[in-house]
């Protein structure tokens, strides 16, 4: 057999890949199950089941303090899942990857932590209108506790940034941070970061990425993103919930304030005062997430056998799929961009039927998609709609579940004709 | 009958489509919102009193189709009551008209016109209203 000059791109083959997860061995309403909510919260393989039972089961104790063997073995456990969600996003360094209960309390941290003591009158904290609250909201709160002013970089009509807005914003204020999110989780759309982390550093601003939607579906490299900050989370990337990740780079982390206090943060506690530890411990406070750190790490190795490029390439077809079948409903409307700057995230709204209806009436084929407002109040008013319905894909999606969620809707509009 | 035949029955649909008491009322006596943040359903419903009887009770809103249809029905159930009867209704006298199954979070689109006239009845009659309603300007079911 002569060898090839160029290595095959890998491919994933998602029917083999659904053995995996136990959940599609169950029926909903007697059918099988169509998860399309993955943007939600994907479901979970056997292997990372099986890592979180094994460390229960075998290695489990308290972390860092222990001198006994248990101990050690869980504290390597935990320490060895930082070190697989460095690699993951590559990171420069462990100290630079703390975990938190999840994009959320990650985002917090952020503007607790840096926000409180580096904001104040004159300067402005802009986030994009399409951030999920989870960027929005934190930043909106602490530049209101600070006295500094909030300002959002504007979606258009269709859905994305208007980035010639920039120069505006940068005429109404010192910009010190820029919230921005990798991909939308409404729209799927990619949003171009590095041009605004561009921007924002120009400005002299932090820029802190929501990538919750981002690290499960494609690669991620925070060195090359050039970012200051960048959360993700476990449940969306086929780990447990109750874990995610900040990043931050080190020299920003160094100089901030904790945000959460009490055990394991701590240096040296005296009557008179304390002294923090050193990073990332300084921003985890009391007993972490032991069991969820194995599981992110064993999802991680999960991802990296199918292949983040392998992923990516699997939702954009179905993206494409989807946009194709979706486009024959009459009175439907497809929200965000093209296939070529979405993941596997598709929203849409049907004319006449209210998302929640939709939803309803699909759930009774085993199809599960998502209606609502998904945390983006400010996207949705913006588009003048109160809710959506969204379906979302993931390695384990097949194209007939897009064909049974058309199927649905069809159902759907005749019932509502 | 499947189970989403009977959430989706004709009777639902139709006051869907052909919403009961639905529009404004011209010079009403009192007037209340609400919404379900959670999927967005709003519903304002406006009233007109003869003495402490509806005279008239209109609603607006958008939503899903429970919530509305809901919603409509309630007006067919109200109009010509006291203040006092309508703002001792119970839930289930409002569920057992809709009379469909209703998951926990379709309950709350269900009963989200009930809880905006319980509340325009407060304003407009002092009716009681439930404890945790207590000094609501308008309601948010959650």
């Amino acid at each position: 057999m002569t060898s090839m000059a160029v290595t095959a791109r890998r491919q994933l083959d998602a029917r083999s890949l659904r053995a995996d997860f136990p959940i599609f061995e169950h029926a909903i309403h007697g059918k099988p199950l169509a998860y399309l909510d993955s943007a939600a919260s994907s479901q979970k393989p056997r292997q990372v089941l099986d890592a979180m039972s094994a460390l229960y089961e075998t290695s489990y104790a308290n972390i860092h303090r222990g001198v006994y063997d248990l101990a050690e073995r869980a504290t390597d456990a935990y320490e060895g899942a930082r070190e697989k969600a460095r690699a993951f996003v590559n990171a420069e360094s462990a100290r630079e990857v703390v975990f938190t209960r999840n994009v959320t309390a990650a985002l917090n941290l952020v503007a607790y932590g840096w926000g409180l003591d580096n904001l104040g009158p004159g300067d402005l904290v802009v986030a994009t209108e399409m951030e999920h609250h989870s960027n929005f909201v934190p930043w909106q709160y602490i530049a209101e506790r600070t006295g500094a002013e909030f300002e959002v970089v504007p979606v258009d009509g269709s859905g994305e940034l208007r980035l010639e807005e920039l120069d505006g914003i940068a005429g109404r204020g010192r910009v010190k941070v820029l919230a921005c999110m990798l991909v939308s989780n409404s729209l799927g759309t990619v949003n171009p970061v590095e041009r605004l982390v561009e921007w924002g550093h120009e400005q002299g601003a932090v820029v802190v990425v929501d990538a919750a939607q981002a690290v499960p579906h494609r690669p991620v490299d925070v060195q090359a993103l050039g970012c200051d900050f960048l959360g993700f989370t476990g449940h969306k990337m086929c780990g447990p919930t109750g874990i995610g990740v900040l990043w931050g780079r080190a020299e920003l982390l160094g100089n901030m304030s904790p945000f959460e206090l009490g055990g394991h943060m701590i240096r040296k506690v005296t009557l008179e005062r304390t002294t923090w530890n050193e990073l990332p411990h300084k921003f985890e406070a009391g007993t972490g997430p032991i069991a969820e750190a194995v599981g992110l790490g064993a999802a991680i190795d999960y991802l990296e056998e199918v292949g983040l490029d392998a992923i990516e390439r699997h939702e954009r077809t179905l993206a494409e799929y989807a946009l194709g079948r979706l486009g024959e409903i009459p009175g439907l409307r497809v929200l965000g961009p093209p296939a070529e700057r979405r993941v596997g995230i598709v929203s849409f709204d049907l004319e006449g039927v209210h998302p929640h209806d939709v939803a309803q009436i699909v759930d009774a084929e085993g199809v599960a998609v998502r209606a609502g407002h998904h945390c983006n109040q400010p996207l949705m008013t913006r588009l003048g709609l109160a809710a959506t319905t969204r379906a979302s894909f993931y390695l384990y999606t097949l194209p007939e579940e897009i064909d049974r969620l058309v199927e649905g809707l069809h159902r759907a509009r005749k019932l509502f004709a | 009958m499947s189970e989403l035949d009977s959430l989706y029955r004709e009777v639902i649909l139709d006051h869907y489509k052909n919403p009961r008491g639905h529009g404004v009322i011209a010079d009403p006596d009192v007037e209340a919102e609400g919404q379900n943040p959670l999927c967005g359903d709003e519903v304002s419903i406006a009233i007109a009193f003869e003495g402490d009887t509806i005279e008239d009770v209109r609603f607006r809103g958008r939503g899903c189709a429970i919530s509305q249809a809901a919603t409509s029905m309630l007006m067919d159930m109200v109009k010509g009551r006291t203040a006092e009867e309508v703002a001792a209704m119970s839930r289930d006298d409002l569920l057992d008209e809709v009379g469909i199954p209703l998951s926990p979070v379709r309950l709350k689109c269900a009963l989200l016109g009930l809880g905006v006239l319980k509340l325009a009845l407060h304003k407009g009659r002092g009716t009681p209203l439930p404890d945790e309603w207590a000094g609501l300007e308008e309601l948010e079911l959650r």
